[in-house]
């Protein structure tokens, strides 16, 4: 599904992510864990075609999307819910969420599945979306990326500065559309414990490279934290 | 009591005068942060075309009609070749932009003089708009309500594809968040290119109003520029409502001065109040409130 092959990027002419290799397979679920400053934000941006790639390819559906433009990318199937619960902070939850909609042929169905699926916002279409808590704006973002309705969801840190109580829901949300199928995920996450009970397989990002990989399992949560040297 | 109401409704003429000079410029300048200098060119194109227009028809009510969406036409399609051509390239360096844009509008004044010449021409005034109309006991020139009503008109129609269309949706969310619109499904650049057109079709239209009131001349734009500009800071980057009060507000408080005393002087009071007034509140009129700006 999603390709990265000798993958280097980063921002002006200072490189911060060196030639990874990464995959994410069909209906596959990928952690990705490194300490701050790793370069785990910036991989994904550079997946997401946020910013350039120095070197290397992005492959998606076998096809090289490395110069394509994020928004070619979203409509062949990726989502992407960036860091620190980003949402069109003027526009209301329902601006949010039928601006995403508008155009598709079920984008009115598409809504309530999300509503669906996050009750709470139900109650909170007419408020404007900068007013929102942190739990709110992040279940609002990753609904709006599921309205897409994406085969590869790439979420950054989702469950970061969000009350402990909300954590959990968006945490079981994220493992229910995985198991659900038709859909692989690419998770960056520093809670090491859901990202490894979510992810088949995990990397461990150290300094922009790739310090560890392999399928989480028995002795996955000791290796991860060797490479990360926790 | 006539004496203030006359200057009510002056202060009204001259806010929407300005309100319908600053509308385009609050979308590429208060929306998208496009210091376009040229944008004063645009009202002018707005002028010509009421001109070009009116030679070619004759009747003044009926090329009134066709101008003042050919205006728009003329003013968005000069628009979109400028922000495709240059400005697209120049995102990220605001000064880049304001300088290449001041060029712009040098050359295009020069083409006016050019084609039309130096001396200023005249649009003959709609038999239906010409005389006044007794309000309140004092009198209004028909032209003056009829910009009033223009500004209302465009005000609304701005509002409404802001708020409610599909298109109006997707340029709050580029000026909102360009990275995130794009994350979206988003054309940023299809969003910009729009958004620059309509901007600068709302310029046009407005230079078609101004012929209504005055002569035009290559150099007719650029006498607004920095009201418009002005009036856009004023009310608050982005912000239409902002840029309606602020309007009104200025053109009433130049009004009020001109009363007691000379044009000249009443614009120097104006900019005073404006640069008291940001001082205290450099955000403008109205900002927006959130828990965060991500």
């Amino acid at each position: 599904m999603l390709r990265l092959r000798n993958l280097t990027c980063g921002y002006g002419r200072s490189a911060v992510v060196h030639g990874i290799d990464l995959e994410v397979g069909p209906d596959e679920v990928v952690s990705v864990m490194g300490h701050n400053g790793a370069g785990k934000t910036t991989l994904l941006r550079a997946v997401v075609g946020l910013i350039g790639a120095m070197d290397g390819t992005v492959s998606f559906d076998g096809a090289d999307v490395t110069g394509r433009a994020t928004n070619k990318r979203v409509k062949a199937g990726m989502a992407y819910v960036p860091q620190g619960q980003q949402c069109f902070a003027h526009l209301t939850t329902a601006e949010n969420l039928r601006l995403v909609a508008d155009g598709r042929k079920r984008g009115k169905a598409l809504v309530d599945e999300q509503l669906d699926l996050f009750p709470a916002l139900r109650g909170l279409l007419g408020r404007q979306a900068g007013l929102l808590s942190g739990g709110q704006r992040q279940q609002l973002a990753i609904a709006r990326a599921l309205i897409t309705e994406p085969r590869l969801l790439i979420l950054d840190e989702p469950t970061e500065g969000i009350q402990p109580t909300v954590v959990a829901e968006i945490e079981s949300t994220i493992v229910g559309l995985a198991k659900r199928g038709g859909l692989s995920v690419l998770l960056v996450e520093q809670h090491l414990g859901f990202a490894l009970q979510a992810a088949q397989r995990y990397y461990v990002l150290k300094s922009g490279r790739i310090a560890s990989e392999g399928e989480t399992g028995a002795d996955a949560d000791t290796r991860v934290r060797e490479a990360m040297a926790i | 009591m006539d004496l203030i109401v006359g200057q009510l409704f002056t202060g009204l003429s001259t806010g929407s005068i300005l309100l319908l000079a600053a509308l385009g410029l609050s979308l590429t300048f208060g929306q998208m942060g496009v210091i376009n200098m040229a944008h004063g060119e645009f009202i002018m194109a707005g002028c010509y075309t009421a001109y070009v227009v009116q030679q070619a028809v004759g009747d003044a009510g009926v090329s009134l009609l066709i101008a003042l969406p050919l205006g728009f036409a003329v003013g968005g399609a000069m628009g979109l070749v400028l922000e495709t051509l240059l400005i697209r390239h120049l995102y990220h360096r605001p000064l880049d932009t304001l300088l290449v844009t001041f060029g712009v509008g040098l050359i295009l004044q020069q083409v006016a003089r050019d084609v039309f010449g130096a001396p200023a021409v005249n649009v003959t005034v709609p038999e239906f708009l010409r005389g006044g109309v007794d309000l309140l006991g004092t009198t209004v020139p028909k032209t003056r309500l009829f910009i009033m009503a223009l500004a209302v008109v465009a005000v609304a129609a701005v509002t409404l594809v802001l708020r409610l269309t599909p298109a109006g949706r997707r340029i709050r969310a580029v000026v909102g968040n360009r990275d995130l619109a794009e994350t979206a499904g988003i054309s940023s650049r299809t969003v910009d290119a729009g958004t620059f057109f309509i901007g600068s079709g709302l310029a046009g239209v407005a230079g078609v109003a101004l012929t209504l009131i005055g002569s035009t001349s290559p150099t007719t734009g650029q006498s607004y520029l920095v009201d418009a500009f002005l009036v856009v800071v004023a009310g608050g980057l982005g912000r239409i409502k902002g840029a309606v009060v602020a309007a009104v507000a200025l053109g009433t408080l130049q009004a009020v001065f001109e009363t007691y005393s000379t044009a000249s002087l009443a614009k120097v009071g104006v900019f005073i109040v404006i640069v008291v007034f940001l001082q205290l509140r450099p955000q403008g009129l109205f900002t927006l409130r959130t828990r965060s700006l991500a």
